[in-house]
């Protein structure tokens, strides 16, 4: 992956460099609508293999363990304000016909926010500036009717399960580690229940490829195809 | 982030009997459920795998886990009644990925260099004679299932390792969700699995910690 080749780098000079770990920070705390796709790339690289190894070694150097867990949780609050996001437009569209559809929709929504209120918490906690909510466009999907935003829920609930899958083992703090965990079995749930309602079935046959467990195992998704999932949805 | 357990006295019904460290843990655990609920369940699995061990002795304990499952569903399959059509195929998915997990866990003990434990011998009183009863302990296991893994995963050290708890735990968690489904019941009973915090659940599980 062309990513692995940058990050273990510009992990090692974050770590060792304060200026750079400033400017890092800062970047990743400043990002705002615009830099949305920015701090998507930039936050977490190489998303597979040596990731938890290199975040031990870098557990060694506090800041550094800290810094780099800082970026995964503005990653993750990111995707999770776009979902957030979503279901308030969906809900409020009156789209949604169906009652027990729409509570569903209600429900989880409210989880997407109070995921955003958890991670924000946890970003200041740490000492770090949560990433500023990116400005989205779902019109399209809206304007599509029930069943294509049910569809792209869907869609954006398994991408988000195999984006946290993918970062977990990258975590330093086992907190934090802890937290994105009972978060990500969330995502799982809500997954599934759309795939169910979207009659994928369990192993959500369709045009899920590579997001959905296709037996027994959940793949992770890499942060490359997350953002290709989910760009469509940002608005620049 | 906390919330208030309920207890999940349905757990009591399941009986594991083994002597190997997996199956005391997985006593616990089960005990943990019954008396504070399934939240409490990753606080509990935590504390106590972080008391010692390493990776193969947190592999042991969701084999052990995931040997639980593998018979529950076996047996519904071959004693369960009145199951229709959709939840008998639905139980049958479920069957075959946790015998997957199972497979999977010990050849990764094994190729860390650990034993896999063995099977405990595991009862589930009578609720296979009942839709109800057996859907409604489903329900618990799954969720506790999921508690349990969340709880054991921090104390993981190998990255591999780690992201293999983690793309097993996503399938307990999807499993969770459709038999939840099945109960007429909300897919996420929560915005956070298994978010107990960690003080509350120590002094309800103190004695189970010394076994």
């Amino acid at each position: 992956m062309p990513e692995t080749d940058t990050q273990p780098g510009a992990l090692r000079e974050l770590q060792a460099d304060a200026g750079t770990r400033k400017r890092f920070l800062k970047m990743i705390g400043g990002a705002g609508a615009a830099g949305a796709l920015a701090l998507l790339a930039a936050a977490c690289g190489g998303d597979d293999s040596t990731g938890r190894r290199a975040a031990e070694g870098a557990a060694k150097t506090p800041m550094g363990g800290v810094g780099n867990d800082l970026a995964i949780l503005n990653y993750a609050l990111t995707l999770e304000y776009v979902e957030a996001d979503f279901y308030d437009q969906a809900v409020r569209s009156g789209q949604i016909t169906d009652r027990a559809v729409a509570d569903l929709a209600k429900r989880i929504g409210e989880a997407e926010h109070a995921h955003v209120d958890a991670i924000t918490a946890t970003v200041k906690k740490l000492g770090g500036t949560p990433a500023r909510r990116p400005a989205t466009r779902f019109d399209d999907v809206i304007a599509g009717g029930p069943a294509r935003i049910l569809r792209t829920a869907a869609i954006v609930e398994n991408v988000g399960a195999a984006a946290y899958l993918a970062q977990a083992p990258r975590i330093t703090s086992a907190e934090i580690l802890a937290a994105a965990l009972s978060i990500h079995s969330v995502e799982a749930r809500h997954a599934a229940a759309l795939n169910q309602l979207t009659g994928r079935g369990f192993s959500g046959d369709g045009p899920l490829d590579g997001s959905v467990p296709t037996g027994a195992f959940a793949s992770p998704l890499p942060m490359s195809r997350v953002l290709d999932e989910v760009k469509p949805f940002l608005a620049s | 982030m906390s919330r208030t357990p309920t207890p999940a006295p349905q757990l009591e019904a399941v009986a594991v009997e083994g002597l190997s460290r997996g199956a005391f843990l997985l006593r616990g655990a089960l005990a943990t459920g019954a008396v504070l609920g399934g939240s409490a369940v990753g606080p509990f699995v935590r504390r106590a795998l972080a008391q010692e061990g390493g990776d193969v002795d947190v592999l042991n304990f969701a084999l052990t886990l995931e040997y639980l499952e593998a018979t529950f569903y076996s047996r519904a399959i071959r004693e369960g009644r009145g199951l229709g059509a959709d939840t008998r195929r639905l139980v049958r998915e479920i069957h075959d990925n946790e015998v997957a997990h199972v497979d999977a866990l010990r050849g990764t003990i094994k190729q860390l260099g650990g034993r896999p434990v063995d099977a405990p011998k595991v009862g589930f009183g009578d609720v296979f004679t009942n839709r109800r009863r057996f859907v409604g302990l489903a329900q618990t296991l799954e969720d506790t299932g999921v508690s349990a893994y969340n709880g054991a995963a921090p104390q993981i050290r190998s990255s591999e390792v780690l992201a293999a708890a983690g793309s097993i735990v996503q399938v307990e968690a999807r499993h969770a969700a459709l038999i939840r489904l099945l109960n007429g019941e909300t897919p996420a009973p929560s915005a956070f699995d298994a978010a107990l915090a960690e003080k509350n659940v120590l002094d309800a599980v103190t004695p189970f910690l010394k076994s």
